[in-house]
Parts: structure tokens; C-alpha cells; sequence
């Protein structure tokens, strides 16, 4: 029973920064409607960037402003260069855009801060912790509870934003819809590049948390492909979706690599588990547990 | 000047509805076979038919298939890694299971398991739409390439995991698979395949299967209501595409690498083949071949392009660029052209219509 807990536990915290790169996209897709496959790139450009500056010498709190600042910039450089001309064209034409931009941002950041695995350290405790739990401890890291604890601030701040200040009206209207609110008088474009850079610093800080996990490398820009299932199974309009959908793959993961793996005598059923648990919840629920019901009409 | 329809009269149904109703057209399409048949296994060196012409070749039938589904059908799909990667498993099986099976008769085997499979993975398409659908085939990817690489019964429990094709041979003793063949007998071969299945795929897209695809494809609702039956539509194109990149897997495996390995169809893969589609032209079998042709020559080109110049680059810099300079160059063609290269194609053949009066 305790190793039951201790695996659910640690799938949920996994969960957790499958949610914060799920997130992203959640954010920008209410918002544009683009679905950003860059958001994974753009984990792996915040990341480095940040682990860059720290490398070059700058204070922590020095480098994360920068790596803000520069996530900022990209942002607005997306919105003009690649949004704006392709303004009305079909989704799935801006859903292969985002995927040049994924290109793009994977070569431009190894360019400039090069290929190796870097390793990030920013004082984040990385030893075990142990949870008396019945007659036996249940084995947690430290890392894996302060990315929870990050991810639940960053949805405290993304809520009251979205809620409670006149950028956050402003963004729920475009969400709404784009036409309405262009016509009274919400500036289509600034809301986008906002909303891009809210993005790109909520992928900043889950570069920051997977990079401090697995070091920052090529590979966290593939996290991306495991924040799909986890954003469509939530919804893809939806943000407390994201995060219920990344607990549910993470744990749902976790406990079927343990425990239905040697029911079927093979390993490695993590690498498509999150896609079949998504696929079956999507039969029941097409538009995702806490999407916007899809209404057709003809 | 050239190019033109005046004066030229169909004078029966036949030449009406024929696939190039232009003689111009037809000149040019028997001059491009002669080309690609006779020209290019002659003069063309081993580095040419083999990093440029097979890769293009497989490639252009893959994204044919990807574009029965998605472009015609408007069926998102993610996995066409995984449908390939059955394709060419179906095929090794087969072929190593039954040594005297035909070649040909392997490669249609192969494509229909692998049809078999796209329908099985294709029935979510009816109750999840659009990019919710991504996740169904992406499940099909990683599912697909998982198995293969886990059970050794599919790699006939071969230690190292890396399998070569068998040779086999058609006209009694031409060889045609595996690194054992001429270049050319494979070049040849792979075309024959190509120019067959494109052809089909064409009347395909122009006959009633076609239009149901369509319309399906632009509303399914209202095809439902004119009386479309949605599950067979969607099934059916499906089954079409997962057919197509079966064989253009089972081709990869024996006719260009000659060796099958799941990691050939990861998902990087799919992403390619969707972006020689959407490149090429949504709902277009010769952009297809553009899109292919494109995808296959520009990696080329940017990793040769400094040394044409004269600089030298490391490489490690020179790879990373090259994804820079690929990414922006798919952002500028999305955006210069959105409905691809088929479209440039058709404004180009409307100007030299008219050509040279500007109206």
C-alpha cells in the first residue's frame, strides 16, 4: 500500500510539470486559437537562455529577469513575424507555422548557448525526503515538491490575472471571440503578444523546474510532445484542465509503468500510455474533461 | 502562346474526363516519364539516385497518403511514423515467413495490414475531431514503434534489434530489395510503385470516393445529411493513407536503407511527411511530389550551400543553423503561399496561358 501511494504521489508531482508546459499552449490557444507546438521549444529557449546567463555570471534573480525580458521579445517577434501575415488562415496552417517556429527556436538557442547538457542549479534542494505513512516512509524529492508548489502559485497568479485585472477582461473577450471584442475596441494584437509572452514565461519557470530535474538539454524541448495528451485529455481551452489532466496522465503513467507493465511482460508502456488513457477519455468526452462543449452546426 | 486550350475540342466523354485533357500537359508528363525512366538511372551517379531520387520517391508516396487523409479528408494525423514503420514489419514478416511470396505480392500484403491497423487507430476519427484527433493517431505512433521495438517476434528475435531486408527478386532473377541490388534495378522498381499507386490515388481523389472525402472533409455534417455515411468515409480514406505509407514504409526499409528499424518512423518522422503535405498543397497528389521534392533537397542544399560558398562551418554550428534556416524558411513559404506549392503551380500554368498578352 505504501509503495502504491509513493508511486501515485510521485506520478502526481510529475504530473505537475506536465502541467506547466501543458499550460502554455492552454493559454495561447484560448487566446489565438493557435495551437503552439513551439511551447516546447520555447521551454528549452527560456531554460537555456536562463542557465546561460547564470553561466556568464549574472546573479539569480538578475538572470531571471533577463530570461522574462527575452521571453518578452520573443513573443513580440512571433506576433509580428509569424502571426500577423498569417492572420485567417486555416488552424492547421498556424499549427505548422508554430512548428517552424519550433525549428527555429531549438537551432537559435543551441547556436548561441551550444549543445551540451547543462546542469542548473539554483539552490533548489534536490535530496529525499521521507513522509512517515503507515508502518513505512513514503520516499518524495524536494525538487519534485517545490515544482508543485511553483505550479500552484504560477495558477494562483494566472487566475487573479485572468479574473480580476482589466488585461485579464481584456483576454477572456478575445477569447470569447476575436471579432466581438476587436469591436469594441480591445487591441487584437497587443492582447496576443501578451498572452505569448504570459506563455512564454510560464514556460520559462517550467524550463526552470525540468531543467533543474533532468538538466537543461535537447530533449526538454520533446516534454512538449507529452503536454499534448495532457492538454487535450483536460480540455484545450481550459486551465484548471491542464492541471487536472497532468495529474491524472502523470500519476495514471507512473502507476501503469508499475503496475500493469509486468501484466503485459514488457517496460516502457510510459511511452504511449499518456495517448491511449487520453484517446479512451476523448471517446467518452470529445471535447476533453473541462473543454468548452463543441457545438456544431450547419 | 504554347499553352493553350483554344481550338482544342473533346469530341467524346472519354477525352473529356481524362486526367490531362491538355495535349501540351500530355507531352510534358511522357517527356518527365522518359526522364525519370530512361535519363536519370543513365546519367544520374550512385550519390544522386540513392540521397536524392529513392528518398524522394518514398517520401512523394507517403505524403500522397497522408494527403488522402488529411487533405482530402481533413483527418489530422500524427502517425504516419507508425503506419509506415507496419508497413515495412508486414513486410519483413512476410517475406522472411514465406520466401517464395512475390515481391509484389508482399509489398500489397504489407500495405493492407497496415490498412488494417489505420482503421483500427482511424475509428476514433468518428467521435473526435479535429486536433483533439492528433492525440488518437500520436497514440498510434508511439504505441506502433513501442511494440515493434519491444517484442521480439516481430524482429524475428534478432539480437541486435537492427534487421536487414532479405533480397528478392522479380522477372525471375532481377534483383530489386535489400543493398544487394543495383542502384538502378531499386530506383526503377520504386518508380514503377510510385507511378502506379499515384496514378490511382488521382482517379481516386476525382471519383466519387474522392468527392465523399471532400465533403466530409469541409463539413461533416452536411454530408452526413446528403446522405455521406461518415464511418465508411472516414474509414475508408483511413484505409487509403495507411495503405499508401504501409508500402512507402515497406520501400523505405527494402528498397532504400535495406535495413528495418523502428527508429526510421519515430515521430519525427510524421512531422516530415506533414510537412511535405502541407508544403506541397493540401489536397494535391502532385504536390505531394513538390512537398516531397522540397523536404528531401533543402536539407541538402543548406549543408552544402557554405562549402559551395566557400566558408567553413563546424558541423555542430552548421546543424544547428540548418534548423534555424529550415524553420524559417517553412514560416516564409507558409506565409508567401499558404495553399502550397500545387497553388504556385496553378497561378504559374494560368500566367503561361496567357503568356505573353497580360490578359
Amino acid at each position: 500500500m505504501a509503495f502504491f501511494v509513493e508511486t501515485l504521489l510521485n506520478g502526481l508531482l510529475t504530473g505537475v510539470l506536465y502541467a506547466l508546459v501543458a499550460l502554455g499552449f492552454v493559454l495561447i490557444f484560448k487566446a489565438s486559437g493557435v495551437f503552439n507546438f513551439a511551447q516546447g521549444s520555447m521551454v528549452l529557449f527560456a531554460a537555456l537562455t536562463f542557465v546561460g546567463l547564470i553561466e556568464f555570471g549574472l546573479p539569480i534573480l538578475l538572470a531571471l529577469l533577463v530570461s522574462v525580458a527575452v521571453m518578452v521579445a520573443v513573443a513580440f517577434a512571433i506576433e509580428r513575424a509569424v502571426l500577423t501575415p498569417l492572420v485567417n488562415q486555416p488552424q492547421i496552417i498556424l499549427f505548422m507555422a508554430t512548428i517552424g517556429v519550433f525549428y527555429f527556436l531549438d537551432g537559435f538557442g543551441q547556436t548561441i548557448w551550444g549543445s551540451d547538457i547543462k546542469q542548473l542549479d539554483i539552490g533548489i534542494p534536490q535530496s529525499p525526503i521521507f513522509i512517515p505513512f503507515g508502518e513505512g516512509d513514503l520516499l518524495v524529492t524536494e525538487i519534485d515538491l517545490f515544482a508543485a508548489g511553483v505550479g500552484g502559485v504560477l495558477v494562483l497568479v494566472l487566475a487573479i490575472l485572468f479574473q480580476k485585472t482589466k488585461v485579464g477582461r481584456a483576454l477572456r473577450a478575445v477569447a470569447d471571440d476575436h471579432q466581438a471584442a476587436q469591436s469594441v475596441g480591445i487591441p487584437l494584437r497587443s492582447v496576443w503578444t501578451i498572452v505569448w509572452a504570459v506563455a512564454g514565461i510560464v514556460g520559462l519557470f517550467a524550463g526552470i523546474m525540468w531543467g533543474s530535474k533532468l538538466g537543461v538539454q535537447f530533449s526538454l524541448s520533446l516534454v512538449a510532445l507529452k503536454a499534448l495528451p495532457v492538454l487535450l485529455l483536460g480540455g484545450l481551452t481550459s486551465i484548471p484542465g491542464a492541471i487536472i489532466g497532468g495529474l491524472i496522465i502523470g500519476a495514471g503513467e507512473k502507476l501503469a509503468e508499475i503496475f500493469v507493465g509486468p501484466l503485459i511482460g514488457a517496460q516502457a508502456i510510459e511511452d504511449w500510455f499518456a495517448y491511449m488513457l487520453a484517446m479512451v477519455v476523448l471517446m467518452v468526452r470529445p471535447q476533453g474533461l473541462f473543454g468548452e462543449k463543441i457545438i456544431e452546426r450547419v | 502562346m504554347f499553352y493553350r486550350e483554344a481550338g482544342q475540342f473533346h469530341t467524346s466523354y472519354i477525352a473529356d474526363q481524362a486526367v490531362f485533357p491538355i495535349p501540351v500537359d500530355r507531352i510534358a508528363i511522357a517527356a518527365f516519364a522518359v526522364i525519370a525512366a530512361v535519363a536519370i538511372p543513365m546519367l544520374g551517379n550512385e550519390w544522386f539516385l540513392s540521397t536524392i531520387m529513392l528518398p524522394f520517391l518514398i517520401f512523394a508516396l507517403a505524403a500522397i497518403g497522408l494527403n488522402i487523409l488529411t487533405g482530402y479528408c481533413g483527418q489530422l494525423s500524427l502517425g504516419t511514423g507508425g503506419f509506415m514503420a507496419t508497413g515495412a514489419f508486414a513486410a519483413f514478416k512476410l517475406s522472411t515467413a514465406f520466401p517464395d511470396l512475390h515481391i509484389l505480392i508482399v509489398l500489397l500484403l504489407s500495405g493492407l495490414i497496415a490498412a488494417l491497423v489505420g482503421i483500427a487507430f482511424g475509428l476514433p476519427s468518428l467521435r473526435i475531431k479535429g486536433f483533439y484527433l492528433a492525440v488518437a493517431t500520436l497514440a498510434a505512433q508511439f504505441f506502433l514503434i513501442w511494440m515493434f521495438n519491444k517484442y521480439g517476434w516481430f524482429t524475428n528475435y534478432s539480437a541486435s534489434g537492427v534487421i536487414s531486408a532479405p533480397p528478392r527478386a522479380i522477372f525471375g532473377d532481377l534483383l530489386v530489395t535489400s543493398s544487394q541490388a543495383s542502384l538502378e534495378a531499386r530506383y526503377l522498381f520504386a518508380l514503377g510503385i510510385v507511378v502506379v499507386l499515384a496514378i490511382a490515388a488521382k482517379n481516386m481523389a476525382r471519383s466519387r470516393i474522392g468527392r465523399m472525402w471532400m465533403a466530409i472533409r469541409d463539413m461533416d455534417i452536411a454530408a452526413e445529411i446528403m446522405g455521406i455515411r461518415p464511418l465508411r468515409t472516414k474509414l475508408s480514406a483511413f484505409a487509403f493513407s495507411s495503405f499508401y505509407c504501409g508500402i512507402a514504409g515497406a520501400m523505405w526499409a527494402f528498397l532504400h536503407t535495406g535495413t528495418v528499424e523502428p527508429l526510421a518512423f519515430d515521430v519525427n518522422r510524421s512531422f516530415q511527411i506533414l510537412f511535405m503535405v502541407i508544403i506541397g498543397g493540401l489536397g494535391s497528389i502532385l504536390g505531394s511530389f513538390f512537398g516531397a521534392a522540397f523536404i528531401v533537397l533543402l536539407p541538402i542544399m543548406l549543408n552544402n550551400a557554405p562549402g559551395w560558398l566557400g566558408y567553413q562551418v563546424p558541423t555542430d554550428l552548421l546543424s544547428h543553423v540548418e534548423f534555424m534556416v529550415f524553420g524559417v524558411l517553412i514560416v516564409f513559404f507558409l506565409i508567401v503561399e499558404p495553399a502550397g506549392f500545387a497553388r504556385l503551380w496553378q497561378i504559374g500554368k494560368e500566367k503561361l496561358r496567357r503568356w505573353p498578352f497580360p490578359y
